[in-house]
């Protein structure tokens, strides 16, 4: 299963694709929720690592808007509950994932991304 | 019959039948977990909050399972699609990923807090197709090389795997120094021919808890990692070990009084010193004698 905590780490590794190759673009999707236990010192140390635009980006795509637009400065209760619940309770079953550098297609099956490249893609 | 490594591709070799035994075979279920708790206590990520992990190979989830109960969080990739469905089916909690790790990975650079990879590697020792990107080398290279990058500094990377040949050890070692990593091997019971194991213990920048210094194996007579209780008890694996490392520095090393390396030693002795009536070696040594009424 995937879900947006490693869609947002988550580059096109093709051959010479280096840059504008984040975040993915995500598409087709349907969804699965499923509850996760709340770690708010978990998620308080990941948030330096969001990227925190591809994150807002790839949540509209996937029709959640109930994060804030703009980096938020506090992270009080409800922020670190609606970020558990959009990084860790959202999972993408089916969909894919598109490069929006070199436009690969990375399809997700059954919650599972196929990364692999064909030869003439791997460096 | 010869390594699975060399019967067949990866994902061929674990196709649905494979994937099923592999993963209900009880022995099987024992040494993968012996070995996740040890590279876990290898890895020693920091205790502070709770670690970003990423699991390299990691199959139907023998190794996630231990994750999750340990409250890790984690990614995991595997070119099998039959071991992740068997994953999926026994409800990990992680993300999946079906990827091969000898075309590299494209997580962003630092985003994993450390790395396991259990039973894997030897896989990477075998080229696949005679096109030039699938030499052995230039997978080890762009695995390493991403793998390095996809870690914060400090962290670690332990990764256990079954050479065939100190030539393999010394390919894998020289191309991961090459991408940046630190660090070396860890023979665990190296004079025993079944519980031999060797991990390769990879430090980015520092290498984060424990330092840079790579821990020294373990040997017959040291206590095995089993399930820790703790969080706590886990975390304090691996100074308990330091701390006994220093005491036999100074001291001489003690086989355990009884067991069958102790046995195995005297006998040893007493054949060097000209004893003839020394009983043999057999796989009884050293065993427990129930009592006969
Ligand atoms: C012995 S199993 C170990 C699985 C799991 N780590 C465990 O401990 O149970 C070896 C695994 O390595 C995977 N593997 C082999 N080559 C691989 C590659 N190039 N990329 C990703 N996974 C690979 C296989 O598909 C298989 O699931
Ligand atoms: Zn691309």
């Amino acid at each position: 299963m995937v879900r947006l905590i490693t869609h947002n780490l988550l580059a096109c590794h093709a051959k010479g694709c280096t840059t504008n190759n984040f975040p993915l673009k995500l598409t087709d999707v349907k969804l699965a929720l499923r509850e996760a236990d709340f770690n708010p010192d978990f998620l308080r140390g990941f948030l330096p690592r969001v990227e925190w635009d591809a994150l807002i980006q790839a949540s509209r795509e996937i029709g959640d808007t109930s994060l804030p637009v703009e980096r938020p400065e506090m992270l009080d209760d409800d922020l670190l509950r609606q970020l558990h619940h959009v990084l860790l309770e959202i999972h993408i079953d089916e969909g894919s994932m598109t490069c929006p550098n070199c436009g690969h297609v990375y399809p997700i099956s059954n919650g599972i991304p196929n990364m692999l490249l064909a030869e003439h893609e791997i460096w | 019959m010869s390594r699975p490594e060399l019967q067949a591709p990866p994902e061929i070799y674990y196709g649905d039948t494979e994937a099923e035994k592999y993963t209900n075979n009880t022995r099987i279920q024992q040494i993968q977990a012996d070995m996740t708790y040890r590279a876990l206590e290898l890895l020693n990520p920091p205790q502070d909050e709770p670690a970003f992990l990423l699991d390299i190979g990691c199959g139907s989830g023998l190794s996630g399972e231990i994750l999750d109960e340990a409250g890790y969080i984690w990614a995991g990739v595997d070119i099998a699609p039959s071991m992740l469905e068997v994953a999926l089916e026994r409800e990990v909690e992680g993300d999946l990923f079906l990827q091969d790790i000898g075309q590299g990975f494209g997580f962003r650079p630092g985003s994993f807090d450390g790395a396991i990879s259990i039973s894997v590697l030897q896989w990477l020792l075998n080229a696949e197709t005679s096109h030039p990107t699938s030499s052995p080398p230039h997978r080890l290279t762009r695995f390493f090389t991403t793998l390095h990058s996809a870690l914060r500094n400090p962290s670690r990377a332990i990764l256990q795997f079954y050479p065939t040949s100190d030539d393999q050890v010394q390919l894998i070692t020289s191309i991961a120094q090459r991408a940046g990593f630190g660090g070396g091997v860890v023979v665990d019971y190296p004079n025993s021919k079944k519980a031999r194991k060797v991990f390769l213990c990879l430090f980015v920048g520092e290498g984060g808890g424990g330092g840079a210094q790579v821990p020294r194996g373990l040997l017959e007579g040291d206590e095995a990692v089993g399930a820790p209780e703790s969080e706590d008890a886990r975390a304090k694996f691996e100074r308990r070990r330091q701390r006994e490392s220093r005491r036999e520095r100074n001291g001489k090393q003690k086989a355990v009084k009884g067991g069958k390396d102790w046995i195995l030693r005297k006998k040893d002795l007493y054949r060097r010193r000209g004893k003839d009536d020394v009983p043999h070696d057999s796989k009884y040594t050293g065993r427990k004698r129930r009592a006969i009424f």
